[in-house]
């Protein structure tokens, strides 16, 4: 898909998508598809799109887009937020075109969607992938101010960097507070990677120095993998409070550094609160989320089931058993593509089989996975039974040290993928 | 325009060669999926252009326990026989063009 000259690309897919895709009702003129949000899920879509000789317009709001996927190694020092961050000029080359505005509005009996500028764009389908949006409503005292004392570091970027600048800076002996959510949230495994993380730079960096795991939960995400790495390499340093042990956090007073739960109260140097999210604010505007935050889809085609002609992808939908990963969003927006390519076409779409693939690191060099193969059942996307599950338990270092290989193969590969 | 759509396929095939969005022919379901891991440089390998027959063999291998995995044991366990067959079909065609 690299180094062929983009005029000729449009030249000749212009004229191919208004042949294989204008439909009678149209008269000829080549439907179009907005996508909005270039993450993992949107990008992928877009491209996608474009190499099927769709029309497509590709809204993203950013300059660069800063991947979370993998940036808890960032928030110990491992590596820099610049390994996180990629620009979207490549994308412009891709065959489609790329506007940077916010997506300020839809009508989705008109099909149009405007911009922040004020520009209206019309659509034939919608593909919105606009990620999450963190709730600063549903922890008292947690709002967009207390997130410059007690980062939530959950959207990557500057939040990522001023976490890894408090750790870096907290004094020996110290205490960090980390809470996570209940269900459902970006990255189910994400806050017991950090918290493995965290405790291996306490342990490595800051002698004496304990972590604090809040936990609105008391199951989560390769749990048994994530504790029986703990007891081993984090006995003195990680404690995890779960939901039955007063793990929820119940407020927090950012000027004191204290975080409350209904039973005690804990004292940071460092914290770190990931609240609970929802989908991305214009999934809400355009009528797709339901009164959980999130979006109820078509399994097999990612379509709304509040909006026709609207798609919604990634994080922002409720995708049954499948997690909200990078993952994910990227075989989602595979999957969705096809299908839009298909209903412009008037051809129905298959019922399609979706991969996840999640690693985490519990330290460096050590590292572990969680897989499932995803199928529309009864209206919602279902393992595959016999597929899918954690690494083994007894698996041996070696074994561990491939998984983090693997890991980081898999982000070159995917970032190249949608962002190369 | 049925008739038109498979040269034009083609067309966008030769402009845009293969990879995760190959455009020629509705890919098989599932196997979109693969190249989320598998491309060339990555350590898990490139599928375009190998045999169906490879492909075919070593998910049939994985499945089955015989071909040592950290992942794709529990990956190909989500593919029958003739998923993994239309999946090793399309790769081995991607590679052909």
């Amino acid at each position: 898909m690299r180094g062929t000259p983009s005029v000729s690309r449009r030249t000749i897919l212009g004229g191919a998508a208004a042949v294989a895709l204008a439909r009678p009702a149209l008269g000829g003129t080549p439907p179009r598809v907005v996508v909005v949000g270039a993450g993992f899920g949107g990008a992928t879509a877009a491209r996608c799109l474009a190499a099927g000789g769709v029309d497509v317009t590709l809204v993203e709001a950013s300059e660069r887009y800063v991947a979370c996927t993998g940036s808890n190694a960032v928030v110990i020092g491992l590596r820099g937020i610049e390994a996180q961050t990629f620009r979207h000029d490549a994308l412009g080359r891709a065959g489609l075109r790329f506007v940077r505005a916010t997506a300020e509005a839809v009508d989705p009996a008109a099909r149009r969607v405007r911009l922040g500028d004020g520009t209206v764009l019309a659509y034939d389908r919608l593909i919105l992938s606009p990620g999450i949006e963190l709730r600063f409503d549903a922890v008292p005292g947690y709002d967009a101010g207390a997130a410059e004392a007690m980062p939530h570091a959950w959207k990557a970027g500057e939040q990522t960097v001023r976490l890894a600048r408090q750790l870096a800076a907290m004094p020996e002996g110290g205490t960090v507070v980390l809470s996570a959510p209940a269900n459902p949230y970006r990255c189910p495994p994400g806050p017991y990677e950090r918290a493995s993380l965290i405790a291996h730079f306490l342990k490595t960096r800051k002698p004496r120095a304990k972590l604090i795991l809040l936990d609105a939960k008391d199951t989560f995400s390769k749990q048994r993998l994530f504790e029986a790495a703990w007891a081993k390499l984090y006995p003195d340093v990680l404690e995890h409070v779960p939901l039955a042990g007063g793990g929820q956090v119940s407020e927090v007073d950012p000027a004191a550094m204290i975080v409350r739960t209904d039973f005690a109260e804990y004292k940071a140097d460092v914290a770190c609160i990931i609240p609970p999210q929802r989908a991305g604010r214009i999934a809400a505007l355009a009528g797709c989320a339901d009164r959980s935050g999130w979006c109820p889809i078509d399994p097999a085609t990612f379509e709304s089931r509040l909006v026709p002609g609207i798609h919604v992808i990634g994080d922002a939908a409720i995708a049954g058993a499948m997690p909200k990963s990078a993952f994910s969003a990227n075989a989602q927006g595979k999957v969705c593509a096809q299908a839009v390519i298909d209903l412009l076409a008037g051809r129905e779409p298959e019922s399609p089989l979706l991969i996840n693939t999640c690693w985490s690191l519990v330290a460096p060099g050590y590292g572990i996975s969680v897989a499932g193969v995803f199928r529309p059942t009864d209206g919602l996307l279902a393992d595959v039974p016999g597929a899918g599950g954690i690494s083994p338990l007894d698996a041996p270092d070696a074994v561990r040290q491939q998984e983090a290989a693997y890991a980081e193969s898999w982000y070159r590969t995917i970032t190249r993928d949608v962002f190369g | 325009m049925r008739a038109a759509r498979p040269v034009l396929a083609a067309l966008a095939a030769l402009v845009f060669g293969t990879g995760a969005c190959a455009a020629e022919m509705r890919p098989p379901p599932g196997a979109s999926s693969c190249t989320g891991c598998h491309a060339e440089g990555a350590a898990m390998g490139r599928l375009e252009g190998r045999s169906e027959a490879e492909i075919v063999a070593a998910l049939d291998a994985f499945r089955s326990g015989t071909r040592p995995a950290t992942l794709m044991n529990r990956i190909a366990k989500g593919f029958d026989a003739q998923e993994s067959r239309a999946i090793a079909a399309w790769f081995a065609a991607q590679g052909a063009r």
